[in-house]
């Protein structure tokens, strides 16, 4: 079972996708060229601060709002590895499945994390975090396919075959 | 067992007799709609893919909308990424400057009752206002789509709203679905469809549907969708067939949780900053000094929109201190409104009104705000730094409301 460990950023309910790339950004060029302007709206400072490897843990509804996958490769190229939230906007969690980044469901964390932290995940099992164990769901099994694959785009390249599995 | 609105179309669409609330499955995509933001990603993940053609390109339609007319030099590069995509690829349905992509899907008949449409912008879920099942998808998917024709969905769970009675004078269709956002709250319907029923919905113009399947979404929804009927037909120039008039909820159909509303009980309300699901009513709101009104959107820009706000501004002027902005949802919608003379009253009020398009609901146009301004706008999202710096407070109300405040410089209750 896939093990991390990571530091983390507290993050509260109904973070959109307009505080995560703002729509002013979207038409720049590139990914990175957006990255620095990841969660502007509310914290400017936190793009410069996240490191690779850092994990989000927010409350309800994270990535509410737009329809911009721009949200979730921004998040994946500042180097956050998951995020683990109370819930997810529907749109935000296929973009992320769709481009590798791991999304988990967990409850209570959130009002227990210290931002700063280290918490370590075990992916479809439980993260550890003070001596705690907090449970993980297991996501469903076509998502895992899509996740396996390496994200839609490589198995689309698989269908029309560019690659191999 | 009987089957709720989006369960018929998704059994119908992948030929079953039935399907059930998580059973995933591979739809036929009837129709896709790809925005002016997302089409240079479109086309990167599309050939990172290796795909070498689009699977049907006369159900591919592509909507210039948020970045009309260009405000950064960066948006000339997303007209001709777009430019480039559809010719080489035979996408014939390119709009370049008509209106906003989610007026133009239904008002230049995209999609009809009972079809499967996706859209890259998240209020693709406006097209259950003539009862298809439409929902807002990444680019990814949407290159995928382009692909294969096809696209996995779960069916979701139904909420069902019955709207019963009738709605005060000074009441729009706005004010029923903020009310309805407040009390499902911002996730509230994450994952799920909304089927709205009851007489003050029969009474609706497919226009106030559309508002209401538009801002779905804010509740977390998937999609929201309503019975087509001889409004319907009439909007979208059909006669109804067998499987779109029985695109009716089921007695029998099993929901996940049933709100019932009576019409007279409905009062003007605001989203207040920055919360689409903040309700408050507008009467307690009532003397708030206000910088701006916006007037237009996909959720509330067309021409029975504008007709009202001309209907409250007649004869008045909009305060000194305040800008009035208007932008009509379509080419459509700005010709008929000038063809009525509502365009004339609101410019004689002193409205600036701008081209079509998504306009400042995105804050990509003349007009944003900065810090410690308060707007009052139509549109569907108060989100912080939506419409100019992150301290702008956005006010979400119906086109009466708004108009009436952009006479008062304040907020007021709009009196019809």
């Amino acid at each position: 079972m896939e093990k991390f460990t990571g530091k983390v950023w507290v993050l509260g309910d109904d973070i959109d996708t307009d505080i995560i790339i703002p729509t002013e950004y979207l038409a720049l060029k590139t990914i990175e060229d957006m990255k620095q302007y990841g969660f502007s709206p509310l914290r400017p400072e936190l793009a410069g601060q996240i490191e690779k490897g850092d994990i989000i843990v927010a409350g309800k509804n994270f990535g509410c709002g737009s329809s911009r996958e721009q949200a979730p490769e921004v998040l994946k190229a500042l180097g956050i590895r998951c995020i683990i939230a109370k819930s997810f906007a529907r749109i935000f969690f296929r973009n992320s499945i769709n481009n590798g980044l791991l999304l988990m469901e967990q409850q209570d964390l959130s009002g227990h994390v210290r931002e700063g932290e280290e918490i370590t995940v075990v992916v479809n099992s439980h993260v550890s975090y003070n001596g705690k164990n907090y449970p993980l769901a297991s996501l469903p099994e076509n998502l895992v396919e899509i996740i396996n694959a390496g994200g839609l785009v490589k198995a689309m390249r698989v269908r029309n075959g560019l690659e191999r599995v | 067992m009987g089957q709720t609105i989006i369960e018929k179309i998704i059994a119908r669409n992948i030929g079953a007799e039935s399907v059930k609330p998580g059973d995933i499955v591979t739809t036929s995509v009837d129709r896709v709609m790809l925005d002016d933001i997302m089409i240079p990603f479109i086309a990167d993940k599309f050939h990172e893919m290796g795909f070498s053609k689009i699977w049907a390109p006369h159900k591919a339609v592509l909507i210039y909308d948020h970045l009309v007319p260009s405000s950064q030099i960066d948006d000339i590069r997303h007209y001709k990424a777009g430019e480039a995509f559809a010719l080489k690829y035979g996408i014939e349905h390119v709009h370049r400057s008509d209106g906003i992509c989610h007026q133009l899907m239904t008002e230049a008949g995209y999609v009809k009752p009972g079809d499967v449409v996706f859209g890259t912008d998240s209020h693709t879920t406006t097209y259950g206002c003539v009862g298809a099942f439409s929902t807002g998808i990444g680019y990814t998917e949407m290159a995928a789509i382009l692909g294969t024709g096809n696209l996995w969905v779960k069916v979701p769970e139904t909420i069902k709203i019955v709207i019963d009675g009738t709605l005060p004078d000074n009441v729009m269709s706005k004010d029923v679905i903020l009310r309805i956002i407040g009390d499902l709250g911002a996730d509230g319907a994450t994952y799920r469809a909304l089927e709205f029923a009851g007489a003050a919905v029969e009474r609706m113009s497919v226009s106030s549907r559309m508002t209401m399947a538009n801002m779905a979404i804010e509740a977390g929804a998937k999609c929201a969708v309503f019975t087509p009927d001889e409004k319907t037909a009439e909007y979208c120039g059909i006669t109804l067939n067998d499987f779109q008039r029985n695109l009716i909820g089921d007695r029998d159909a099993a929901y996940c949780r049933v709100l019932t509303y009576h019409g007279e009980d409905f009062v003007p309300v605001m989203a207040c900053p920055s919360q689409v699901d903040k309700i408050r009513s507008v009467s307690q709101l009532e003397g708030l000094p206000i910088d701006q009104v916006f007037i237009g959107s996909c959720t509330n820009g067309r021409l029975e929109d504008l007709k009202m706000a001309a209907k409250v501004l007649d004869g008045k002027s909009v305060a000194p201190f305040v800008k009035l902005i208007v932008t009509p949802a379509s080419r459509k919608v700005y010709q008929e409104a000038a063809a009525c003379g509502a365009i004339k009253t609101l410019v004689e009020a002193g409205a600036m009104v701008t081209h079509p398009g998504c306009g400042l609901c995105c804050g990509r146009a003349g007009g944003i705000l900065c810090d410690g301004e308060r707007v009052v706008a139509t549109n569907n999202r108060n989100f912080l730094g939506r419409m100019g710096t992150s301290k702008v407070e956005i006010y979400l109300a119906s086109p009466a409301v708004a108009a009436a405040c952009a006479a008062a410089g304040k907020i007021v209750s709009p009196t019809i």
